[in-house]
C-alpha cells in the first residue's frame, strides 16, 4: 500500500483572504522575476541593470509613460471584453479578430465617409467598430448555441480569417492609390481622436477615458445587473441557468455581442487614436495578450486593468532593452513566456495544497 | 498538354513538400487532444524543434541526431505544458498560448544567435546532412513516371509521417492503451474508476505530441527551408495544424488527407494562372482557415459523437473534485 501511496497529496483550499492572496501573487509575481534574472545571467547580462532599465523605459518620463498608456488602452479593453465571454466560461480567444473587425468598421467611415464633423464621425465610427466587432463574435456564439459547434476553435480560426481580411483590403481595395508599396491612407484629421490631458503626463488620446468608463460599466454590469447575474449562473452550471428559466442561448448571445463589441471598442480606439492608418498589425497578438490578461486577473475588471497596465510596462520595458542592451526582440518573447509560466504555475498553490501524507494513513 | 500536366505534377509535389509539417503537429495535436487537454502551444513546439534540429544539424551533421533532437525539443516544450495543466492544474488554453510565446522567443533568439556567430555569417549545413534529410533517390522507383516523383522521391521525414499516422490510427482504435486514452480524453473521472492512471497518460501522450510537433519544425528548418535559418520560420502553420485536427475529425488517417489538402490550398495560388482565376493572394491565404470553420461547424451540426472533440477537452482533472 504504502508504496503506491505518495508521500504528498494535494487538498483544496478554502478560499484564501484578499490580502494574502495579493501577497501570494506578489511572490509568484517575484519568483518569476527571479527565474528570468537567472536566465538573463546565464547569457551574460546583469539582470538588475536590465529590469532597472526595463522600468525606466516605461515609466522614466512622461513620454515614456504616455507611449505605455497608449499600449495599456487596447490590452485593458480587449480584456474587459474577454473576462465577459470567460465568466459565462465560452472561451473566447477570437479577441484578436474582433479587435480587428472593429477597427475595420471604423476605419471605413473614416476613409469613405469622412465629411461629417470630427464628433459625429467620431461617434459613427465607435459605434460601428462596436457593430462589427460583435456581429464578428455573434458569429461563433451563434453556432455555439444552436449546434454546440466548439467556440474555443472557431474563435480562433476567425482571428485569421480576419487577418487575412485586413491584407486583402490592404492589397486591394483600401490601398492607397499611388502609393510606393500597398499599405492603406492615413486617417483625414477628423478621424482622429482628440487628445485631452492625463494627469501628471499629459496629453494622451481620449481613449483613456473611455477604459476608465468601461471599468465602472463592467464593475457594476457585473454585479449589480440582473443581466450580469445572468451569465454569472450561465458560466457556474448551465444546467441551473435553465432549471431556473434562464433563455440561455439569448443570454449567450448577448454577451458575446457585448464582449467581442467591447473589443470591437478596444480596436477602434487603436487605430484612431494610436496607429491614425488601419494597418495589419492593428492587432498585433493584444487579443492573444487580454486573453492572458483576462485569466491572471481572475476575470475581475479592476484586475483587468492593473494587469494590462503591467502587461504595457513589460512590454514598452522590453522595447527599450533592446535599443540600450541590443538584446534581439525575441528576448522579451522569453521573458515574458518565463513571467507568465511562473505566475501559471503559481495560481495552483492559491487553490490547492499540499500535505504531507502521515504514516499509517492513505 | 504535357506542360499542363507536368505543372499538375509539379503542383501535387509541391503540396505534399507542404503537407509534412502541418500532419506532424496535426498528429500530435490529436494525440494530446485525446488525452483531454487542448495544447495551443503548437507553433511554439514546432519553433523547438526547428531550432533544435537547426543547432544540432549545424554542431553534428548527423541526420540522426537532428530527428532526435526536434522530437525531444517538442517533448520538452509539451512537458513544460503539461507539469502546469495537468499537475498544477493551470488554464489549458492560456498555457499552451504562452507556449507559443514562449517557444518562438526561444528558437528565434537561438537562431539569430547561432547565425550572428557562424564564422561566413550565415550557417551552413553540411552537405551529407542535406543529402540525409532532403529528398531521396530510390533508384529507378524514383526513376518510373509520375508515380515516381509523387511516391517515391520524398524526404525521410514524409515517409516517417504518414508511417506515424497509420500507427496512431491502429493505436487508438485497435489497442488496449489507446482505448484507455480515448476514456482519458472523454471521461477522466471514469478512467480513474476503472483504474487508468489518468495523469501518466496525459503526460505521456502530450508528450510524444510535443515530440511529433517537434518532428514538423525540424521538417521546416531542414527541409522546407533547406538548412537555412530564418526569424519567423515556421510562419503559423502550427495553427493550421491546431485546425486540421478539427478538419481530420480527430483521426489520424484523416489528417493525412487533411494536411494534403490543407498543403494544396497552401501553394495552389503559385500554380494557377492569373488568367484562370484572379483571386487575390490574402484570399488564398484565408482558405485553409474558412474551410476549417465549416468544417467545424458541418461536424458539429452532424453531431457525431465520435467526429467530436473529445468530452473533457480543455478541462483539467482532479480527482478529489469528482
Amino acid at each position: 500500500m504504502s508504496k503506491s501511496s505518495p508521500a504528498f497529496h494535494i487538498a483544496q483550499r478554502a478560499e484564501l483572504s484578499r490580502g494574502r492572496a495579493a501577497a501570494f501573487r506578489l511572490l509568484a509575481v517575484l519568483f518569476a522575476l527571479g527565474a528570468g534574472a537567472l536566465f538573463l545571467l546565464a547569457l551574460g547580462y546583469q539582470p538588475l541593470a536590465v529590469y532597472g532599465t526595463m522600468i525606466s523605459g516605461a515609466l522614466g518620463s512622461p513620454g515614456m509613460q504616455k507611449e505605455t498608456l497608449k499600449l495599456t488602452i487596447p490590452l485593458a479593453l480587449a480584456s474587459f471584453g474577454v473576462l465577459l465571454a470567460f465568466k459565462m466560461r465560452f472561451w473566447n480567444i477570437g479577441a484578436e479578430g474582433q479587435i480587428i473587425m472593429g477597427a475595420v468598421g471604423a476605419s471605413y467611415f473614416a476613409y469613405f465617409q469622412n465629411g461629417l464633423p470630427q464628433w459625429a464621425l467620431l461617434i459613427l465610427m465607435a459605434v460601428f467598430g462596436i457593430l462589427v466587432g460583435g456581429l464578428w463574435g455573434l458569429i461563433p456564439a451563434w453556432f455555439k448555441t444552436r449546434f454546440g459547434t466548439n467556440e474555443t476553435l472557431f474563435t480562433l480560426m476567425l482571428n485569421y480569417i480576419a487577418l487575412y481580411f485586413v491584407t486583402f483590403l490592404r492589397e486591394g481595395p483600401w490601398r492607397e492609390a499611388g502609393g510606393g508599396f500597398a499599405a492603406m491612407p492615413r486617417f483625414p484629421r477628423q478621424a482622429r481622436l482628440p487628445e485631452v490631458p492625463f494627469p501628471f503626463v499629459g496629453n494622451l488620446h481620449i481613449g483613456w477615458i473611455v477604459m476608465l468608463i468601461m471599468v465602472a460599466l463592467l464593475f457594476v454590469y457585473l454585479k449589480y445587473t440582473k443581466q450580469g447575474y445572468e451569465l454569472t449562473v450561465v458560466g457556474e452550471n448551465e444546467r441551473t441557468a435553465r432549471y431556473a428559466g434562464m433563455p440561455v442561448s439569448k443570454i449567450v448571445l448577448r454577451t458575446l455581442f457585448i464582449s467581442a463589441g467591447i473589443c470591437g471598442l478596444a480596436g477602434m480606439l487603436q487605430v484612431s487614436g494610436s496607429d491614425r492608418q488601419l494597418t495589419d498589425g492593428i492587432g498585433g497578438g493584444r487579443g492573444f495578450q487580454a486573453v492572458s490578461v483576462a485569466w491572471l486577473a481572475r476575470l475581475s475588471p479592476i484586475g483587468a486593468l492593473a494587469v494590462s497596465f503591467l502587461f504595457a510596462v513589460m512590454q514598452k520595458g522590453f522595447s527599450m532593452m533592446q535599443t540600450e542592451y541590443r538584446i534581439p526582440a525575441s528576448m522579451s518573447d522569453i521573458l515574458q513566456g518565463i513571467i507568465l509560466f511562473c505566475v501559471l504555475g503559481a495560481e495552483f498553490f492559491l487553490s490547492y495544497r499540499l500535505m504531507r501524507r502521515r504514516e499509517g494513513l492513505a | 498538354m504535357t506542360s499542363l500536366f507536368d505543372q499538375f505534377l509539379a503542383f501535387l509535389y509541391a503540396a505534399v513538400l507542404a503537407a509534412v509539417p502541418l500532419l506532424y503537429g496535426t498528429l500530435g495535436e490529436i494525440l494530446t487532444q485525446k488525452a483531454g487537454n487542448i495544447n495551443l502551444g503548437v507553433e511554439g513546439m514546432m519553433y523547438l524543434g526547428a531550432i533544435a534540429g537547426f543547432a544540432v544539424g549545424y554542431a553534428t551533421s548527423s541526420p540522426a541526431l537532428v530527428l532526435l533532437a526536434g522530437f525531444l525539443a517538442g517533448a520538452l516544450g509539451a512537458l513544460l505544458y503539461a507539469f502546469i495543466t495537468v499537475t498544477l492544474k493551470a488554464n489549458q488554453n492560456v498555457t499552451g498560448l504562452t507556449l507559443t510565446v514562449f517557444g518562438t522567443g526561444v528558437a528565434n533568439f537561438i537562431g539569430e544567435q547561432i547565425k550572428t556567430h557562424a564564422p561566413v555569417g550565415t550557417a551552413f549545413m553540411s552537405e551529407g546532412l542535406k543529402a540525409g534529410l532532403t529528398p531521396l533517390r530510390l533508384g529507378a522507383l524514383s526513376e518510373l513516371p509520375v508515380v515516381g516523383r509523387l511516391l517515391f522521391s520524398h524526404s525521410v521525414l514524409t515517409y516517417l509521417a504518414v508511417l506515424c499516422a497509420i500507427l496512431m490510427g491502429l493505436y487508438l482504435n485497435r489497442s488496449r492503451r489507446g482505448l484507455n486514452l480515448r476514456a482519458v480524453g472523454e471521461n477522466p473521472a471514469a478512467a480513474d474508476a476503472m483504474g487508468v492512471p489518468v495523469a501518466l497518460y496525459k503526460y505521456a501522450h502530450i508528450l510524444v505530441g510535443g515530440g511529433l510537433s517537434g518532428l514538423g519544425g525540424v521538417y521546416i528548418s531542414m527541409v522546407t527551408c533547406l538548412g537555412n535559418w530564418q526569424p519567423n520560420i515556421v510562419a503559423g502553420q502550427g495553427w493550421i495544424a491546431v485546425a486540421l485536427v478539427i478538419f481530420a475529425v480527430w483521426r489520424p488517417l484523416r489528417a493525412v488527407l487533411g494536411s494534403l489538402v490543407f498543403g494544396a490550398l497552401s501553394v495552389l495560388r503559385l500554380y494557377i494562372s492569373k488568367d484562370v482565376v484572379d483571386i487575390p493572394a490574402a484570399i488564398f491565404s484565408m482558405l485553409p482557415f474558412a474551410v476549417t470553420c465549416l468544417v467545424l461547424v458541418i461536424s458539429s451540426i452532424r453531431m457525431k459523437p465520435e467526429h467530436c472533440q473529445p468530452g473533457s477537452c480543455g478541462a483539467n482533472y482532479f480527482r478529489e473534485e469528482r
